[in-house]
């Protein structure tokens, strides 16, 4: 349900500007199935490559014989690592500073890593030429837990890096030791919570791949890739391969779903390109689920160990983070340069203390590498379950409703902007109203009520109410604080207005299903007056769009909405002195309204932004260079930080450990909302996705280093059937250094979900002594906890 | 994704299928639903040198009560039991079953014979037709038509009692001859998932006292596991509370689990006892409105 | 072996090998990429066609099974120019993000409504549990098939506002008298 009422819309309907819930342009060609995704490319001569993957998680490559699969009457060719060595391109730089492997040459260091390609005429041809290379295998000890490979003796898993004398992967910390220990010295009550967020994967529906389309003539590459951020993969694809930026061209068409899955570069990628390099004919690479599953960027896999210290009423006076995190088998996550653990130091959360401090550490295993992922703003999913479980875990401590608790410890209204301890500067935020809305569309009081009465009756099925008040941060970033791989976050648009009054906005950023389409028309309807239906919008071709980090971490309304705000907020004055001439009037005359222009006073004294495009052509002032149009680069001066209050109902089968949700309330503040509709629809998906992590989803192994999850029956994304439906509250506290007071919000709701689903269950059988269940919180996993009860 | 090569004939009549078949060999299979088939032959855990497609033989797929039993052809897709007037009226666990299998599209390929010769014990239908004690019609051309009862047609993991020549036409379940009511519980993470744990229960009365019981378990052991020693309990026995608590301890010890990402052994079997409790009082319930 | 397919109305004919998948002969035979392929595990139904008029999951059926049948695509709902009821109401309500698991969905809609021509919101989100979705959490999807049904209230006004509010039959909170609260330097 659409909170319409209370979004201020900007100017009227018919311009489509900032606040309307505009229809959006993209469904055109999306209901004719008239997409464009990267597997509907077909270019002449195209072949087809698909991977052969490593059966065993930790193994030496004693030899690979391909001959067989090279005979088949249709296999073009079969490259391995060794030559791709020659090319030196066996391994690749990651974006955490590390190195990757893109066919594996010495070792095999998890199950599912790249070890050769078969390319040829189809994929059916294609996979049976995979059964016929010969790969013999050395199996070593595989480390399937972050504790197993920091042990003492264990086999090292990067013998391939100088130096690397054991799997430790990095270490980083936050905040103030000596602050949080005075802190903890002080306590009146030292809660603790040790919780695992397992591994997940984000699991877009359309899989990664490629397109690779190296022209034998000219050398020059395009490759159509399903990439979030196609300038950076661009400039590292140049920096890789050593071919010059100016003739590689990446263009990311539709893409069928993101979630952090299309940010880093893929061996498949770097191989679809040798291959279309040396082969001379396009190459397509579309990975099977199994292959996204087994081995793209995952998501979480973070050991968490939390102390909170509180006075006897409550009040936190510090936090303390032991973190390890499980990075696979390279160091590969996408995140800003500076910060190991991404922005995972956000965990203090939305509450006034002085003191935090949070050590993390990152271990080498042999599983797939990534972590950050899965629309988790860079790891704040981690860092809000965490002190969310925490707070709840100290409200059953102290004996102090989980509500009561969060309202004794906010951040109040007039203390923003507020310093956190780990250094964050929140823009703006009002946390008690957000809680207070949720708590009234629940009926707080009332379902407390209930669940005191079930408890009294020892009803087998018990009540249980959970509630996340999370602070997200968002809008990556200020320049001299956050880069990728050395590139600065800044993002930018491109707008150019034709002489018939019509616009097009080029865009750095990339939606995936955001509907950046729609939306950045309506930042540019809402500054000039143009009709948003007759703005175009243009996204993902690197030679055709400027320079932008692309769009995670809920960046692109943030960063990229600011700079479409700011370019078309220049043209706008460039517009006001053309219809300064045009009307024979001063410009400080002039009054700008709905894409009008109006000398002051006199009504009928006005020309629209349509007739000033046309002048910009055709009747300037002397000496005005021609045009309406420029770009802007934009660097944010801080992030954004929207949050929200969520709170979860369930029903749960004390003999089973079945859980239902009955209510999902959730009320969200991202500022001011472009379209309300789509924002909507965001948090529909990002409370689905949360409810996914927190019932049923994660990606597990077996000690011999098999992975289970690598496909859709055991990793499990929920139906409509058993998705909760969801209760929608907003408010809108604007952010005062975004040039529109936007946000962003893609996140919000996978970042705070989770707690909430998981604080239900557990507060459904906390009287029964129960403290904590990890995710998934399969009915098995409650079962286990209510016998470890019991028993 | 992509599967091995194969060769392929589509029968039209039952004769050709079972001509097709007598002339084919271990690596021969039946095409049916293909629900089961394909995804492993998709995935190469199974590389059938032919497939004999069987879905254009006319005359298998219909639903019917001949002689006091119901007769449901092997090409009778799980939705068309599940849209059944005739099963919804006859046959609460049946009835109940349907759409559990699987997903709605799924359901409108895939053929209760294809399930019931697959032998998963992750099958619906296989403890259904247990409880129900119900018995299958198999042909070939070499030997022509023999009765096999559901008891005995699951003989291991994946491996059910048909000859590599034989095909399942029918499957026949008892009509019953007094008040009745079954159902089918099933625990699935998400519709589409594997059973944690199912269980089908099917009960006749005689008079007050319970006449029949049928019992049986999915997901819990290398085949659909019926509870004999649970049903041999309840016949004769009025219902009650304590009757079924009793019962579905032995539904309990009879189920073999396996530890698993969804559950340990003692959770799976914990369920078991639970849903074979719930089970019976709801099966009596339907019987006691009759 | 040689095969006759009706699809979308045309009679199509190709000699296809059995182990082409109908998904795969649909995308890669006959260029109809509307039908997209998301698992391998016949999972998640973003393959769903229409079967003589009943959706299936055309990545677990060979071409060569859909001999002598027909076959309706996402490209099929659009007829004599006009997009159809469930196309209109899908963009009405919002009930696509990336498109990937829209067409399918929308097949699974139309055959839900010939059947169902006013069904509740449990009918359709049980009617689509084979049908994944990443981005929408399934709210709109639900809505934009009930809207195509015209079984829900206050329909979406044309154009480009929703005016008030899409009520729909999901379980939702009446509107809530909610606070905006605005900070300085609020844009205008």
């Amino acid at each position: 349900m659409t909170t319409e009422t209370i979004h201020q819309k900007f100017g009227p309907a018919e311009i489509g500007g900032i606040g309307h819930s505009v229809k959006r342009a993209e469904d055109d060609r999306l209901i004719q199935g008239a997409g464009n995704y990267v597997d509907d490319i077909v270019l002449p001569g195209m072949l087809h490559m698909t991977l052969l993957r490593s059966p065993v998680a930790h193994a030496k490559i004693v030899s690979i014989d391909a001959s067989a699969a090279l005979a088949l009457d249709g296999v073009v060719a079969v490259l391995t690592g060794e030559a791709l060595a020659g090319y030196n391109l066996a391994w690749m730089p990651t974006l955490s500073g590390d190195t990757q492997a893109v066919l594996a040459t010495d070792k095999v260091r998890f199950q599912g890593q790249e070890v050769a390609a078969v390319i040829a005429e189809n994929p059916y041809v294609a996979n049976d030429a995979l059964e016929l290379i010969d790969v013999e295998y050395d199996a070593l000890p595989p480390l399937m837990s972050p504790q197993d490979a920091l042990a003492d003796g264990a086999p090292l898993i990067r013998d391939d890096k100088d130096g690397q004398v054991d799997n430790a992967c990095y270490e980083w910390e936050a905040g103030d030791k000596a602050a949080t220990d005075r802190a903890f010295a002080q306590a009146d009550h030292v809660v603790s919570l040790d919780t695992h967020y397992p591994r997940s994967h984000p699991a877009p529906l359309e899989t990664c791949g490629c397109v690779a389309d190296v022209n034998p003539a000219t050398s020059h590459v395009t490759v159509h890739m399903t990439s979030q951020a196609p300038h950076a993969h661009r400039t590292l694809f140049a920096m890789v391969t050593g071919l010059p930026e100016q003739n590689i061209r990446i263009i990311s068409p539709d893409i069928g779903g993101g979630f952090g899955n299309k940010v880093p570069i893929y061996p498949g990628y770097v191989v679809a390109t040798a291959a279309s390099l040396v082969i001379g004919r396009p190459v397509k690479w579309i990975e099977s689920r199994t292959d996204n599953l087994i081995s793209t960027g995952f998501a979480r896999d973070y050991y968490m160990q939390g102390e909170l210290a509180l006075t006897s009423e409550g009040r936190i006076l510090g936090l303390r983070v032991n973190m390890l995190s499980d990075n696979g088998a390279f160091y590969s996550d996408a995140q800003p340069t500076a910060f190991r653990a991404g922005l995972f130091h956000i965990v203090t959360g939305s509450y006034d203390y002085p003191a935090a401090h949070v050590v993390t550490k990152g271990a080498y295993t042999n599983k797939a590498p990534g972590g950050v992922a899965y629309r988790c703003s860079f790891r704040v999913t981690e860092a809000s379950y965490l002190i969310e479980r925490l707070v709840q875990t100290a409200a059953y401590e102290l004996g102090i409703d989980p509500a009561e608790i969060r309202r004794r410890n906010f951040i109040q209204p007039d203390q923003f902007p507020y310093t956190s301890p780990t250094g964050f500067v929140y823009d703006s935020g009002d946390y008690p109203a957000a809680l207070e809305m949720a708590l009234e569309m629940v009926g707080y009081d009332e379902v407390r009520a209930e669940q005191a009465a079930a408890r009294e009756r020892g009803d087998a099925t018990q009540v249980g109410i959970g509630i996340a008040s999370f602070t997200e941060v968002v809008g990556a970033g200020k320049g001299s604080e956050y880069d990728i791989a050395g590139l600065r976050m800044f993002d930018s648009a491109e707008l150019r207005v034709h002489p018939t009054g019509k616009a097009i906005l080029k865009l750095g950023v990339r939606s995936q299903g955001q509907g950046h389409e729609t939306t950045f028309a309506q930042i540019v309807a809402n500054e000039l007056g143009i009709p948003s239906t007759d703005i175009k919008v243009v996204e993902g071709d690197t030679d055709n769009t400027p320079y932008g980090l692309g769009t995670y971490a809920s960046r692109s309304t943030p960063v990229g909405g600011a700079a479409t705000a700011v370019i078309a907020r220049k043209l706008r004055d460039k517009a006001a002195k053309i219809a300064a001439h045009l009307l024979e009037a001063a410009e400080d005359d002039l009054e700008f309204d709905a894409g009008r222009f109006t000398v002051r006073g006199t009504p009928d004294q006005s020309v629209t932004i349509q007739d000033v495009a046309l002048a910009a052509y055709s009747n300037l002032p002397d000496g005005m260079e021609a045009g309406l149009e420029g770009v802007h680069y934009y660097d944010p001066p801080n992030m954004t930080y929207p949050f929200g209050s969520y709170v979860v109902v369930v029903d749960l089968d004390t003999e089973t450990g079945q859980w239902t949700v009955r209510r999902m309330v959730a009320v969200d503040d991202c500022g001011v909302r472009i379209n309300p509709m789509i924002v909507d629809g965001q948090l529909h998906g990002g409370l689905t996705e949360g409810y996914a992590m927190s019932a049923m989803q994660f990606i597990t192994f077996d000690e011999d280093g098999n992975c289970i999850g690598s496909n859709f029956m055991d990793y499990l994304i929920p139906t409509a059937w058993e998705t909760p439906r969801f209760e929608l509250g907003a408010t809108v506290t604007p952010s005062p250094h975004h040039p529109i007071g936007a946000k962003g919000v893609g996140e919000s709701a996978t970042v705070g979900s989770p707690a909430a689903y998981v604080n239900a269950v557990i507060d459904a059988v906390a009287h029964l002594g129960v403290r904590n269940i990890d995710m998934p919180v399969m009915p098995s996993r409650v079962w286990a906890a209510l016998q470890s009860q019991a028993g | 994704m992509y599967p091995a090569a194969f060769d392929y004939a589509a029968a039209g009549t039952l004769h050709e299928a079972l001509e097709l078949l007598a002339d084919g060999d271990d690596d021969t299979k039946v095409l049916a639903g293909g629900q089961s088939l394909i995804p492993l032959m998709k995935l190469r855990l199974a590389v059938p040198a032919k497939l004999i497609d069987i879905n254009g033989v006319p005359g298998l797929a219909g639903i019917s009560a001949p002689n006091g039993h119901l007769a449901i052809g092997a090409l009778a897709r799980h939705n068309d039991l599940g849209q059944s007037e005739l099963i919804a009226a006859e046959n609460g666990t049946m009835a109940a079953a349907a759409r559990w299998i699987a997903d709605p599209l799924v359901r409108n390929l895939g053929t209760v014979g294809g399930s019931l010769a697959h032998a998963d014990p992750q099958g619906d239908w296989g403890s259904v037709m247990l409880a129900c004690d119900a018995e299958v019609i198999a042909t070939s051309r070499a030997r022509g038509e023999r009765t096999i009862a559901v008891t005995d047609l699951f003989v291991d993991f994946f491996t059910s009692a048909l000859e590599p020549d034989e095909l399942l036409i029918e499957v026949r379940v008892p009509r019953s001859k007094s008040a009745a009511g079954g159902t089918y519980l099933k625990l699935e993470r998400k519709v589409g998932d594997y059973a944690t744990v199912g269980v089908a229960v099917h009960l006749e009365m005689d008079g007050d006292r319970i006449g029949r019981a049928g019992v049986a378990l999915t997901g819990v052991g290398s085949k659909n596991i019926k509870a004999t020693d649970a049903e041999r309990l309840l016949v004769g026995e009025p219902p009650g509370e304590e009757l079924f608590a009793a019962a579905a301890e032995l539904a309990a010890a009879a189920a073999e689990p396996r530890t698993d990402v969804r559950g340990t052994a003692d959770f799976k079997r914990s369920v078991v006892r639970t849903y074979v409790r719930r089970g019976l009082a709801d099966a009596a319930a339907q019987a006691k409105s009759k | 072996m040689e095969i006759t397919v009706t699809v979308n109305g045309a009679e199509q004919q190709a000699d296809v090998e059995p182990r082409v998948l109908l998904a795969d002969f649909i995308r890669t035979r006959l260029g109809l990429t509307g039908t997209h392929i998301g698992c391998d595990t016949t999972s998640c139904g973003v393959c769903t066609v229409l079967l003589d008029g009943t959706p299936v999951k055309s990545c677990t059926m060979f071409a060569v099974q859909a001999d002598g049948r027909t076959i309706t695509t996402v490209e099929g709902l659009r007829t004599n120019g006009e997009l159809s009821a469930m196309q209109k109401a899908f963009k009405a309500e919002h009930g696509l993000q990336c498109g990937f698991c829209t067409p399918a969905m929308m097949l699974v809609g139309t055959h839900l409504l010939e059947n169902n021509p006013e069904p509740s919101e449990d009918d359709v989100r049980w009617a689509i549990s084979g049908n994944l979705c990443r981005c929408t959490g399934y709210v709109n999807i639900v809505k934009a098939i009930q809207a195509a049904a015209g079984a829900s209230a206050g329909a979406s006004a044309t154009a480009n506002d929703i005016s008030g509010s899409a009520a729909g039959a999901s379980a939702t909170a009446d509107d809530m008298s909610v606070s905006a609260a605005e900070s300085e330097g609020a844009s205008a």
